[in-house]
This record gives C-alpha cells, structure tokens and sequence, in this order.
C-alpha cells in the first residue's frame, strides 16, 4: 500500500473512531447514582447519540469501558473478565468520585479498589454523583485518547 | 452476454455497488426518524457507515481458532446469500431470470436468519442462545403468512418465474398476498414490535453478544443488505415496473424502497416489544388470515393455470 492511501485509510479509521464511540456500562458495586446520571446523557436532553455513541449490551461491541463503583470483592473477577472482553483499541473511564478514590468506602475490607489498581485508567469523572456535563466531557476526553491508540497489531489465536 | 448482465446485477445494480451505500442510507435514515420521534436528534445519515468502519479497524481478543472460524464464516455466508438475492430482484424490464427463480429468492432471503440462529448457538453464550430461540420461533411464525402469501401470488399467475409473477398475477389476489408481506416485513427486520430476537438490553445484544470487531461488521452490513434485499423484494413483486425507460423503472424501484423505510420507523417507535406468543396470536390471527384470503382468491383467479 503506497504512502498516501495508508494515510488516507488512517484518516477514515480516525474519523470513524471519532464518530463511532460504543460504551460498554459496569457497575462495580455501585449506589446506582453514577448509573442514573451516564443513562441521562442518553435522553433527549443531552442525546449523546448525536456523535454516534451508543450504550451498548456486549462488552465485546464496546470501545469505551465505563465503570462506577468501589470495585468491591465480589465484582472484581467480572471486572477483569469483562476488560479483557473489549476488542482492543479500548479506553477506560472511571465515572465517579467512587473507582477513583474508593470515596466514603475507601479502607472497607469488602473493597478491592480504587480502580486503577485493578486495570489500566485513562479518564477520570469525579464526583457524587457527577452531572451528565461532566460524564459526556469525561467520555469526549477518552475518545480523542482512543483515536489516537493503536490497535495492538492482528488478532492472536491461543 | 446473459452472463455479463447477472455479474452485471451482482455486481452493480440491484446488486453490492448499489445496495451497500442504500442499506447504508437506509439503516441510518431509521436511526436519524426513530430519534426525531423520540424527541431527539440523532446521529447523521453517514453513521452507519462509519461504525462498520470502525469495527474493521477494531482487533478482537483471541479465541479458539475452530470458534473464531465459525463465527466468521456464518456472517460472510449471510452477506453472500444477500448479494445472491439482491440480484435475483426483477428490477430490469423485459425478460430476465429463469423458472423457479421465486423459490430460490425466498431460500436466499431465509439464510441470513438461519446464519444469525447458528451463530447464536454456536457461540456458546447464554444470551445468544435465547436470542437464537426466538429467531428461531419467530421465524417459523412468521414464514407461515410469508409464504402463503408467495404460494398465492405464483398459483394467481401460474408460475414460479418472478417476472411472470410480477406481470401475471391479478390484483384481487395481489393485494392480500402484498398486506400479509408488509405484516411479516418488520418482522424480518427484527424491527418493534418483533425485536424479540436481538431484544436490546433485555438480551444484551441476542444471538450477536459474542460478537464482535470485523465479525461484527460483517452483520452490520448484512443487516444493511438485508433492508435493502427486503424492501426491493415488496417493491418488485407488487409494483410492476414495465416501463420501457430503465432510468424510470430503476428510479421508481428505489424511491418506493425508500417510502418503506419512515413507515417501518413509525411503527417501530410507536410500539414496545411484544412476548413471542403475543407477537404469534398476531402474526398468526391476522397476517396468516389475510394470507389465507389471498390463497383463497388464488384458486378462483388464477391465470393461465394448469
């Protein structure tokens, strides 16, 4: 492939990943109140369809990882499960003050958070719930670090 | 000649050339109508297009090498039956096609859901596997009015050669068989009140769960193609396109595809998700009743029979 038409073919690649963000949604022992507000930005209110994302059913339709919650121990082995699920190039995107820093639960011995001790985390949305504004910025964040991710090379077979 | 002129409808038109960018069009035109009943605004008509893309570019976690091939394989083998069925459609005036060409348009039609209940099962995944279920059902339920309705119109004409069909069969007959084929149409496609099969969110995401990068994709376009394969089959077979202008004939062929499409989105936005014994008392009580009529009529109308 000459020069040109691989540049060509990147651009549309970029573009598409742009316009095309799928969110997987996993509640890691959340309150539900993160729940609520990232099902918000799918109203009419805010219509993040808009831009092309979607809450998708399958992890392994998604490209960006949603979590809220502490990551309490039971949710933990799912958590891993369901990350490695997502087709790669994938980002994470912590929504809430809750897989960031664990918040009112942090030193419970039920918790095996935050986080990002658990699987790699490129946005972090604070808050207590934080306002759908905040999700939709946090999610419009990880899609330009998305764009710009490589996909890791050709699929392996195990 | 005959043969530069079926690579010709393959190929081209009624065929890939033409049907990848309407079913393109047509899948984001319900996504852009759905939304606007909604309240919303939705994505562009291009989103579609740019999800496949996306999906191409995507690279899957591993799987067994046998899984990874059947999944592959039963999408690309729904996408080629499509292409087959695409070109079988009797868009072009005077004589094209051959005897029995109506059966193998009906098969090729029936392979993409056959694929899509395979592949549920064949991934192994609770949820495809429910989803499969009911594709399967409904399917069954469905193909009953369905094919009746087809069984009406070739008996009205007396044959099974699509062209003659088209040109032969009365309207008496006609327009039952073409009421009991609208009814079974958002069935097909898996569109409200039938979404039993993919049920969104309710079954995660059907028999397509374990899905997904170019795999994906590739069900993304045969959906694509199969909106496209589907309308262009109502249209055919109940607008008789005799003009002597091909430009005419290709021009009504996709406007009245397209007509199809906002109805399709009304109803899909009007109406929730019905049980599948629901959607069978339906299906069966009225779709199968006035597909019953339109046999009937068949045996009293038929023309140059047997």
């Amino acid at each position: 492939m000459s020069g040109l038409e691989r540049g060509l073919l990147f651009r549309l690649v970029e573009r598409a990943r742009r316009r095309s963000a799928w969110l997987f949604h996993f509640n890691a022992g959340s309150c539900n109140g993160c729940d609520i507000e990232l099902v918000a930005c799918l109203t009419p209110r805010y219509d993040v369809e808009q831009v092309g994302i979607l809450l998708e059913g399958s992890p392994r339709h998604a490209d960006v990882f949603c979590v809220s919650g502490p990551v309490t121990r039971t949710t933990r082995a799912a958590l891993e499960t369901v990350y490695g699920q997502l087709p790669d190039p994938k980002v994470v995107v912590a929504i809430g003050s809750c897989p960031a820093t664990c918040n009112v639960f942090a030193g419970s011995p039920a918790i095996d958070g935050p986080l990002d001790r658990i699987i790699p985390v490129d946005v972090y949305v604070p808050g207590c719930p934080p306002r759908p504004h905040a999700i939709i910025a946090g999610i419009a964040q990880a899609i330009e670090t998305l764009v710009r991710r490589p996909a890791s090379g050709k699929e392996r077979s195990s | 000649m005959n043969i530069l002129r079926s690579l010709l409808a393959l190929l081209v038109f009624p065929g890939l050339l033409y049907a990848l960018p309407m079913g393109w069009l047509m899948l984001g035109l319900e996504r852009k109508l759905r939304a606007h009943f909604q309240g919303r605004l939705g994505p562009p008509l291009s989103q579609p297009f740019y999800d496949v893309i996306k999906l191409l570019a995507k690279s899957p976690a591993p799987r067994m090498k046998s899984e990874a091939g059947l999944l592959t394989a039963l999408p690309l083998l729904a996408v080629a039956s499509l292409g087959g069925a695409l070109a079988l459609l009797p868009v072009w005036a005077g004589e094209s096609g051959f005897v029995g060409d109506l059966v193998l348009l009906a098969t090729l039609l029936e392979i993409p859901p056959l694929c899509l209940i395979l592949s549920g099962y064949a991934s192994r995944s609770i949820y495809g596997e429910v989803g499969a279920t009911r594709e399967a059902l409904i399917s069954i339920v469905c193909n009953v009015p369905f094919l009746a309705a087809l069984v009406a119109m070739a008996t009205a004409a007396g044959s099974l050669h699509l062209t003659q069909v088209v040109r032969a069969a009365p309207w008496v007959v006609r327009i039952p068989a073409l009421l009991a084929i609208l009814f079974c149409l958002p069935v097909k496609l898996r569109l409200n009140p039938f979404s039993l099969a993919n049920a969104e969110q309710e079954l995660l995401a059907g028999p397509l769960t374990e899905f997904d990068g170019p795999r994906l994709a590739l069900w993304e376009l045969a959906h694509g193609l199969e909106w496209v394969a589907l309308t262009g089959f109502v249209v055919t077979l109940f607008v008789p396109l005799r003009s002597t202008q091909e430009a005419v004939n290709v021009l009504v062929f996709v406007l009245l595809s397209l007509v199809l499409v906002p109805l399709l989105a009304i109803l899909a936005s009007a109406t929730a998700r019905l049980k599948i014994a629901q959607a069978t008392q339906l299906l069966w009580r009225w779709g199968a009743a006035v597909a019953a009529v339109a046999l009937a009529l068949s045996l009293f109308f038929r023309q140059g029979g047997h």
